[in-house]
């Protein structure tokens, strides 16, 4: 027998009113390729809208601050390169900066503008990926299978410099473990020429492409009062307007030599941050141009490390042929050296935020605490206010736009 | 580098003195930027002030972390603040006993403060009094211990009560 219902049983306000409403809860990750590494999102929705966000981080903790209180300091580069390691070798630059400041090593100006190069390097390699993977989460797959030639080429001129690609464990303390090869700067020569054509390409396929701009316009808007209160750096806070870069209030490694320009945005929108991250590397072309002029002009075209015993293995010759230098390789490798005791805070423009580093000896062999400022981990807890009432499709927008890496997360 | 501008620094004491003359153990001037240590009671209403005095303005937390001085039986938090507009950096530091582990919370202060007392409390126990959400954030939740502390040594190589004969060691 059909249930009696009243006339107005079916009406559409009725129903509005008075029943409950139906929240869904949905499992974003941990590892679902939207989100761009192991970390999970427990969102309420309300039908396609996000009622509220719950973050589960934590999956891939490699205890690095730990392990970081046992190794001498050689042995923390490696460490460092899996924070973000789609740029690790701004990680390694930095931390060897870190242990320099502490040491007091000064280091000779044509080291400093070789790691320019390699940062600006990787700032772009960094940049790429960032922005051709906002290209596929908005839908168009193209600009990303264009750009990832590009940072392959970049992989390759790493290769040449260090030997290894994804995981860099780049240079010294002091320096660099070798000159750079001709045919390393051939490559980087040739990347020079021929990245701003295909940049351009990249930017003409998204830029003013109507789909892309509807659906990053607006979406994931933050503004700079609550950027800086969640502690943005990087393309993020910069894309909320504030041209806050560490490369021009605290310059390191002879940065204050340099012209460029830092790239702001309004409204603080995934629009912005792609388009300041797309500007910032044309200024990375520019400042590896101006560091190239710059060690051209150098006489000097031997030099790649501090001279600094303590720390900076000899050459291999010597640890061969001189016992004084063999018992310093010796005492370097078996981390025998004492390091003065102290503190430091220093800190890079990492490729997403302010890297720091807050490194504490005790006068003894290794790091008594090391603590890694990691920039994604300090933003991405402003994901939840960023996404609320927004709809799902704009949200994996919106976290592929703040460049959060899982690495760098977990530590 | 930071450019170290004493001027900066004595007028940040000095403005900091007049104002919690009693909260202040003492400060010193590090190789990179001044550090004030501060009694923990007192350590929101200083960070408070740091931030909205129109002339000091340190208006960014950069970062926060734990420290264990297992010698003084002590904890401690370092807090590292950022005035934009002075382009001046300073850090703070405080210290409660591991028998007693809480600092009041800076995350009323800064949003951002909330991820790094969890991280702090999950790697060191450290008790942040009015956070709204102190649980574990990147080790699993039901851990009991606080594995920052320095009376977890990592595996010491020189140990022989590992069998490694499997592995060709």
């Amino acid at each position: 027998m059909a249930k009696e219902v009243n006339s107005d049983y079916w009406d559409k306000d009725r129903v509005k009113a008075e029943e409950p409403k139906e929240y869904n809860t949905l499992n974003v990750g941990p590892t679902h390729p939207a989100t761009h590494g192991v970390f999970q999102n427990i969102m309420l929705m309300d039908g396609e809208y996000i009622v509220s966000t719950e973050q589960t981080i934590g999956y891939i903790h490699r205890a690095f601050e730990k392990i970081a209180e046992r190794r001498p300091f050689y042995q923390i580069t490696p460490l460092t390169d899996r924070l973000n390691y789609c740029s690790a070798p701004l990680n390694n630059m930095g931390w060897h900066m870190t242990v320099e400041k502490l040491l007091g090593i000064e280091t000779p100006k044509r080291v400093d503008y070789l790691r320019i190069v390699i940062m600006e390097l990787a700032r772009i390699a960094d940049h790429i990926i960032c922005n051709s993977v906002i290209g596929v989460d908005s839908g168009a797959l193209t600009g990303f299978t264009y750009m990832f030639q590009d940072r392959e080429f970049i992989y390759e001129i790493y290769e040449e410099i260090c030997g290894s690609r994804l995981t860099t464990n780049m240079g010294r303390i002091g320096g660099f473990e070798r000159n750079f090869s001709p045919k390393a700067w051939e490559k980087i020569k040739y990347f020079l020429e021929f990245f701003p054509a295909k940049l351009k390409e990249f930017e003409t396929l998204l830029m003013r492409n109507r789909i892309f701009m509807d659906r990053t316009i607006n979406v994931g808007a933050f503004p700079l009062d609550r950027a800086l209160a969640y502690g943005f750096t990087g393309p993020n806070l910069r894309a909320c307007g504030l041209d806050y870069d560490v490369r021009v209030m605290n310059p390191y490694c002879s940065y204050e030599e340099f012209e460029f320009t830092i790239p702001v945005g309004q409204n603080g929108d995934t629009y912005d941050r792609f388009m300041v991250r797309q500007e910032e590397m044309k200024q990375s072309l520019s400042i590896i141009q101006q560091a190239l002029d710059k060690l051209d002009a150098l006489e000097d075209k031997e030099t790649y490390y501090a001279r600094d015993p303590r720390f900076v293995l000899p050459p291999k010759e010597k640890v061969y042929n001189n016992m004084e230098a063999l018992i310093w390789h010796f005492k370097i490798v078996m981390g025998e050296t004492d390091i003065p005791a102290g503190e430091v805070y220093h800190c890079i423009e990492g490729a997403n935020g302010e890297l720091g580093f807050y490194l504490v000896s005790d006068g003894g062999r290794t790091a008594s605490r090391l603590h890694f400022r990691r920039p994604g981990f300090i933003y991405y807890q402003a994901y939840p206010e960023m996404v609320q009432g927004t709809m799902l499709s704009d949200a994996i927008l919106t976290m592929s736009s703040m460049n959060v890496i899982a690495g760098e997360l977990d530590a | 580098m930071f450019e170290i501008i004493p001027e900066r620094d004595q007028f940040a004491i000095a403005k900091l003195t007049s104002s919690f003359a009693t909260a202040i153990d003492h400060h010193e001037l590090m190789k990179d930027m001044l550090c004030i240590t501060v009694k923990k009671e007192s350590i929101a209403e200083i960070l408070l002030f740091l931030r909205d005095d129109k002339e000091l303005q340190y208006n960014f937390l950069t970062t926060l972390c734990g420290m264990h001085y297992p010698e003084k039986d002590q904890l401690g938090v370092v807090y590292h603040l950022h005035s934009f507009v002075n382009n001046h950096r300073i850090r703070l530091k405080t210290a409660t006993l591991i028998s007693d582990p809480t600092i009041p919370s800076a995350t009323s202060v800064w949003p951002t403060a909330n991820w790094m007392e969890r991280e702090t409390y999950d790697f060191f126990g450290i008790q942040f009094v009015g956070h709204p959400n102190l649980t574990r954030i990147l080790n699993v939740d039901d851990m009991v211990d606080f594995p920052l502390r320095k009376e977890f040594p990592l595996e010491d190589q020189t140990r022989d009560d590992k069998d490694d004969s499997q592995f060709g060691r």
